[in-house]
């Protein structure tokens, strides 16, 4: 491969243009820095959001760069093959490089290297050197898997090493990242994210497409045979519980009770426990029939902290620590926005202390609809219901779980990488390559040894051990 | 609760050490800097008896959790990880003048999380998302990464410091640490911090796939994780295949300790919030 760059012609340009640590380097900070795009600006919302927030210009120019679903757009995505393929290459150049001194059943070394070294240390020892060899060649046996002796004049020369292997720790960690990279494409080739909502003694064997809505066809039926919620007496939620049941062919092959961390996995498919609501009344028009009570969730921009206010139109509603009220002034069953009909909505006033009212519209099928206003408080309707209920008192009231259902048999895959990156970055982090020579001239009676190392990381490691081993040695 | 008042004088004494060791420096008397380890280790002490104890006042409350489950318990263990790393430097490099750039920082830590109104120190139950073993050695791992980070910046300004354009014998500066001793541990505290915040991002993954179904799903805070891991691995190439050293490696590592703090607080301050209760209950 290598010749190919020495080659020159177009390949050997390509060749070269990725076999560079300053792409490398460029890559990793452009990724960074465009990855900062999606979390600025709220990703995969409705159109409509948009146009409210930016307006039309900012809005056109924006969708065309793709940056609402940035993440899967085609120009970060060639960010990262980019990334994949320079780090292949520069992978191959390396180990090509370095082929020549990591696979070798006898290593060499070069005395001149470690003549030059500055940890070397030399004290001088009365004994024979024949003495000498066989203990300092017993000393290093410890620390050091492969030892060799070579005569020089009277006197001997030992070379020790240990850990060539770990060299390759950190082509284990860039192959890694592209281990993780053929896991996501195995992914979003033939896994799905999907959704679907059961109610109470009902079953499906169709779900819908996260992002696209595309209705896909299961090869076995679930059946939610019963959904139920769990408060703490603060009222957060405690637990969401669904007993499913999947059927095939009519005949149930396997039930479970799913809690959130605990999904249920039936043939290479994974069903979570997502979220949940109530079934309106089959008399009613669920359309256009109004709830008789709202449940606003109330998010503070500042602390994160969320609450939940419940009331009925006509209602004021306490914000939290005194910052306010909300009215809960009209329910619209078809919220005319832009021209399109987003459905049920509710119109608000907010008021807080030192502020003007604010007049506040939000869409009931969109949960983050009032994320573009950037207000101190994020306000979502989270539920409504005909009736005055609390989940889990039997109130004739059926609720529906929501499931998320998933398919992604990259995911062995993607952990293999991680498990490579882990192991990779350990070797690569903590171990290097050490290599020892001792070095025995013969001065008359007495003998002069000198000690000294070379590693390929942690040069101030390697000077400590030379010191230990010196005096290791001084003592044998 | 007990353990919230041990912390109170956890937080006085990681000040006291602060100072102590800051004392100690500017006005030359290394003999009373043992008075700041000793400060600093009955502080840390201290930190981990209240970790312990809040452990098991949240038994007692009927929710029994492990402290690591809200921004309050995740600062004190956050401080707790770099008192640990100040303690095994100076006893590791037998230098007390690395103590005055990382004990504030816990200390800091520290007082943000019980002086912040935003913060709240109660125990609260785990909400269903967060009721997973992964919690723990998510938090824990993220945490040893974010630790090591901040004390890498610590060690970045008294290298910043020690190699200035004027150092005179006896001052100041000059009675830090060597800077070629400073450069190196910085590139060890980014090493141990990288290998620390890869361990935390997938051991997230993982989670995130046992509990939602997709091991990443680009949220604003996975995403600047990714960011901060962006940074550091970025750094790691400039030093070993640049050659990069010194002066620009301390100004990359204060950077990428500016993504943590991002990651860290500034995600919630994004229009895309994210909160766990969110993504559960739908």
């Amino acid at each position: 491969m290598s010749e190919q760059a020495k080659a020159g012609g177009v390949l050997g340009m390509i060749w070269e243009f990725f076999a560079s640590v300053r792409l490398t380097v460029i890559l990793l900070l452009s990724l960074a820095a465009t990855s900062v795009i999606g979390t600025l600006v709220p990703q995969n919302e409705s159109p409509m959001a948009y146009q409210q927030a930016f307006g039309e210009f900012l809005y056109r120019l924006m969708a065309a760069l793709d940056l609402f679903d940035m993440y899967r757009a085609w120009w970060f995505q060639l960010l990262i093959v980019l990334l994949a393929l320079n780090i292949i290459v520069c992978s191959v150049e390396r180990l090509t490089a370095l082929s020549g001194i990591l696979f070798v059943r006898h290593p060499v070394f070069k005395i001149a290297r470690f003549q030059k070294a500055k940890n070397r240390q030399e004290f001088s020892v009365e004994a024979p050197a024949a003495d000498l060899q066989a203990r300092y060649m017993a000393a290093l046996a410890s620390q050091f898997g492969y030892r060799r002796v070579e005569p020089q004049g009277e006197g001997f020369v030992i070379f020790a090493e240990k850990w060539r292997w770990t060299r390759l720790g950190v082509y284990v960690v860039h192959l890694s990242i592209v281990v993780l990279l053929v896991g996501s494409l195995i992914g979003s080739i033939f896994g799905f994210e999907g959704y679907v909502n059961i109610p109470e003694n009902e079953s499906t064997d169709t779900i819908r497409l996260r992002f696209s809505n595309q209705p896909v066809t299961l090869p076995f039926t679930i059946r939610c045979d019963d959904f139920d919620v769990s408060f703490y007496e603060s009222g957060a939620p405690k637990e969401y519980r669904s007993n499913l049941a999947i059927l095939e062919n009519g005949r149930t092959v396997l039930t479970k009770a799913i809690v959130v961390n605990d999904p249920l996995r039936y043939r290479g498919i994974n069903i979570f426990q997502s979220s949940y609501g109530q079934v309106p009344h089959e008399h009613e028009d669920a359309e256009d029939a109004a709830p008789g009570e709202f449940r606003l969730k109330v998010t503070a921009r500042d602390s994160g902290q969320a609450h939940t206010l419940s009331g009925a139109v006509g209602d004021r509603l306490n914000l939290p620590d005194g910052r306010g009220e909300i009215l809960l002034r009209e329910y619209v069953p078809h919220l005319n926005f832009g021209g399109q009909d987003l459905g049920p909505g509710l119109n608000l006033t907010l008021t807080q202390p030192g502020k003007e009212a604010q007049e506040i519209v939000l869409a009931m099928r969109f949960p983050n609809f009032d994320k573009m206003r950037g207000g101190e408080f994020l306000l979502a309707v989270e539920g409504a219901a005909p009736q005055r209920f609390r989940p889990g008192q039997d109130s004739g009231q059926r609720f529906y779980t929501g499931l998320q259902v998933t398919r992604d048999p990259g995911v062995p895959v993607v952990y293999a990488g991680f498990a490579c990156m882990i192991l990779g970055l350990l070797v690569t982090f903590f171990m290097s390559h050490q290599m020892v020579c001792v070095e025995v001239r013969v001065l008359g009676a007495a003998c002069r040894v000198a000690v000294a190392g070379i590693a390929n990381k942690n040069r101030l490691g390697m000077q400590q051990k030379i010191a230990q081993i010196a005096d290791r040695l001084r003592a044998a | 609760m007990t353990s919230s008042y041990i912390l109170s004088f956890v937080t006085f004494g990681y000040g006291l050490a602060g100072f102590l060791y800051l004392f100690c420096w500017v006005f030359h008397k290394p003999r009373f800097a043992i008075l700041a380890t000793l400060a600093l280790a009955a502080a840390w002490l201290g930190n981990t008896a209240s970790i312990l104890l809040r452990w098991v006042e949240s038994y007692q409350m009927g929710m029994g959790h492990a402290p690591l489950s809200n921004l309050f318990e995740s600062l004190v263990f956050f401080a707790w990880t770099i008192a640990l790393i100040g303690l095994f430097l100076e006893w590791r490099y037998r230098d007390r003048s690395l103590g005055v750039f990382t004990t504030p920082l816990a200390f800091l830590a520290l007082a943000y999380a019980s002086l912040s109104p935003g913060i709240s120190d109660r125990i609260q139950p785990l909400i269903p998302a967060l009721k997973s073993n992964w919690l723990i050695a998510h938090v824990i791992t993220c945490f040893i990464g974010y630790a090591s980070f901040a004390v890498a910046v610590g060690v970045s300004l008294m290298y910043l410091i020690r190699a200035g354009a004027s150092v005179s014998p006896g001052s100041l500066p000059d009675r830090l640490p060597p800077a070629g001793l400073l450069d190196e541990l910085n590139h060890r505290l980014v090493l141990f911090g990288l290998l620390f915040l890869t361990v935390g991002i997938i051991t997230g993954a993982v989670w995130a796939n046992q509990a939602w179904g997709r091991y990443w799903g680009w949220d604003p805070k996975e995403t600047w994780s990714l960011i901060t891991w962006f940074i550091y691995a970025a750094l790691l190439h400039f030093r070993l295949m640049r050659g990069w050293h010194g002066k620009r490696i301390a100004y990359l590592a204060i950077a990428g300790f500016m993504a943590v703090l991002f990651t860290y607080f500034g995600v919630n301050l994004l229009p895309g919030l994210h909160s766990y209760g969110s993504m559960s209950a739908g």
